[in-house]
């Protein structure tokens, strides 16, 4: 993340500004210690949890620190909303969500968990729709914003392979239902509202088997 | 229905089967899906073929040689970047521009290069066959040098372009639905500054504040929309018209037909008046070549024009982005004499 350009903060403005929030410069180890109140959901290791019906908790682990710092963002302004995260996203001033940002994104990307006893059949329409996307329903692939190996491209397309299926599959109904509207000009959201409960299915639990990370 | 008899007597198979009524129930789904992005309903006269998927090359009866040599194909067509340096010196990939690996309607699908060509091509006045026109996307739009006519590669490509035609007559009388990027009528004005305003709230998440596309782990997730990992001044999308038509129907990804024709326009003009590769054609002078060029081409994009906001005359340079020649020695002319 950039700094906040000194002009900028010498003449007072950078309390002021969206834009300006958003480039403060994060600090990992400042965020570790207050990362202590995420761990219960998140696990130290920021790996989260599926919790099969249940709500599952995200990887935090290795996701861009722009993207994490955003979703804060919109939990506090209730862009985004979720009743478990938003007394914790309130909790946080601009400099923690810069510092827990940081600090999760410094963490080893974790391997996701829901996608064991997948059938065959379910894992290979999956892995479809994930590479290849199935245009016959305008429903494009998710590597063609997610990047290769869909392991996240950017500040705005976070990684989904090794993410837990539990809450994919959640947030991909959010957004087929409306409940969720926070991503980049309806980018997920018009694809999303395309796809089948099935799709939505197949594709959580195909990702949440892929490596997280590039190695 | 009509649209799809139509079809079917032409290429000789009407048949009141149960099969052929279940193909009118497919293609009429096909059409309602397409109408439902906000694309036009096919003509009455218009030929409308579904491009078979990938997973019907499994089960069709094809030598298993012929469907290796056609995934091949589909895997040079989506993953272009793996000739990177030999053949393509950009960031494109073929399927940046065609999307739906080739088959989508409004997205130039490809197989209509299959059944038309050989023909004669206004761009370089000659008749050309698919390989050839083949050639012209990699020296064009992958600023860069087709594979050998021949070569594995070459014909891996065509192969996938054919097979994609399965069933659609040769040189078919009907015009063709969905073909190339239709563009929606000009607006009668078109503006730099809304232009560049759209791209910045509308394109720029994905293709960048500056059109430079990204890129994560030397592959390309967005391509770049002008500059030197774009394609080059004579790729056939340097066209206003054509941009405009790519932008409408395929852009932002995932929502065709969401841009209004003012808006789509405006970003086409702006996205038309920045910098990009010189076009292979050439001559060591820029009016020299426009004035050659003009007439088939040039006169649609801004090619050799002073651009309005700061007066630089655009494509006036001799600057080749990565490669290291301007002409591939395929671009010559044909006189079949």
């Amino acid at each position: 993340m950039k700094k906040i350009p000194g002009i900028l903060a010498a003449l007072g403005l950078a309390t002021c500004s969206a834009y300006v929030l958003a480039e403060v410069d994060g600090d990992a180890e400042r965020g570790a210690a207050a990362a202590g109140v995420c761990a219960a959901c998140h696990q130290a290791d920021g790996s989260g949890k599926n919790v099969p019906g249940g709500e599952s908790w995200p990887r935090l682990a290795g996701l861009d620190a722009a993207y994490i710092a955003k979703q804060l963002h919109d939990y506090q302004s209730g862009e985004r909303s979720n009743a478990s995260m938003m007394p914790f996203a309130n909790m946080l001033n601009e400099q923690q969500i810069a510092d827990v940002a940081a600090y999760y994104a410094s963490l080893a990307a974790t391997q996701g968990s829901g996608g064991e006893g997948a059938d065959e059949t379910t894992l290979k329409r999956g892995k479809q729709l994930a590479e290849r996307g199935d245009w016959s329903s305008y429903v494009v692939s998710c590597k063609s914003c997610h990047g290769p190996g869909n392991q996240g491209a950017g500040e705005v397309f976070p990684g989904i392979a090794g993410q837990h299926a539990g809450y994919i599959e959640t947030q991909l109904q959010a957004w087929k239902a409306g409940a969720r509207e926070n991503d980049t000009q309806d980018l997920m959201g018009s694809i999303a509202r395309r796809m089948s409960d099935d799709d939505i299915h197949a594709v959580s639990v195909w990702l949440a088997r892929q490596n997280s990370a590039a190695n | 229905m009509i649209r799809k008899l139509t079809y079917a007597a032409l290429s000789g198979t009407l048949l009141f089967s149960a099969n052929a009524l279940a193909e009118d129930e497919i293609t009429q789904q096909y059409i309602d899906t397409l109408a439902e992005l906000g694309y036009p309903e096919p003509k009455e006269s218009e030929l409308v073929h579904i491009p078979p998927t990938m997973e019907d090359l499994e089960d069709a009866s094809l030598h298993p040689e012929l469907k290796r040599v056609i995934r091949r194909g589909y895997d040079l067509f989506t993953n272009t970047q793996q000739l990177r340096g030999e053949n393509v010196f950009n960031n494109m990939n073929c399927s940046s521009c065609h999307l739906g690996e080739g088959r989508m309607p409004f997205s130039a699908p490809i197989w209509p290069a299959a059944v038309t060509l050989p023909n004669f091509r206004g761009k370089n006045a000659h008749v050309n066959n698919l390989e050839e026109r083949i050639a012209g996307c990699f020296t064009y739009s992958m600023n860069g040098k087709p594979p050998e006519y021949g070569s594995d590669n070459m014909v891996a490509l065509s192969a996938y372009h054919q097979w994609l035609a399965t069933d659609v007559p040769m040189y078919p009388q009907q015009p063709i639905y969905g073909r190339g990027f239709p563009a929606p009528e000009r607006p009668e004005e078109l503006s730099y500054a809304r232009g560049e305003a759209a791209f910045q709230e509308k394109c720029s998440a994905c293709h960048g504040n500056n059109g430079e596309g990204l890129r994560v782990d030397d592959q390309t997730v967005f391509p770049a929309t002008w500059g030197d990992m774009s394609n080059n001044w004579g790729a056939g999308i340097v066209r206003v018209f054509t941009a405009a038509g790519f932008i409408k129907n395929n852009m932002p990804l995932g929502q065709p037909n969401s841009l209004d024709d003012q808006e789509a326009w405006d970003i086409a003009y702006y996205m038309s008046n920045q910098e990009r590769p010189q076009d292979p054609r050439y001559t060591g002078d820029i009016k020299e070549t426009l004035e050659q060029t003009r007439e088939p081409f040039h006169k649609h994009s801004m090619y050799g024009q002073a651009r309005e906001t700061d007066g630089h005359v655009l494509g006036d340079h001799s600057n080749l982005g990565e490669k290291s020649f301007l002409k591939p020695d395929t671009v010559r002319p044909r006189t079949f004499e």
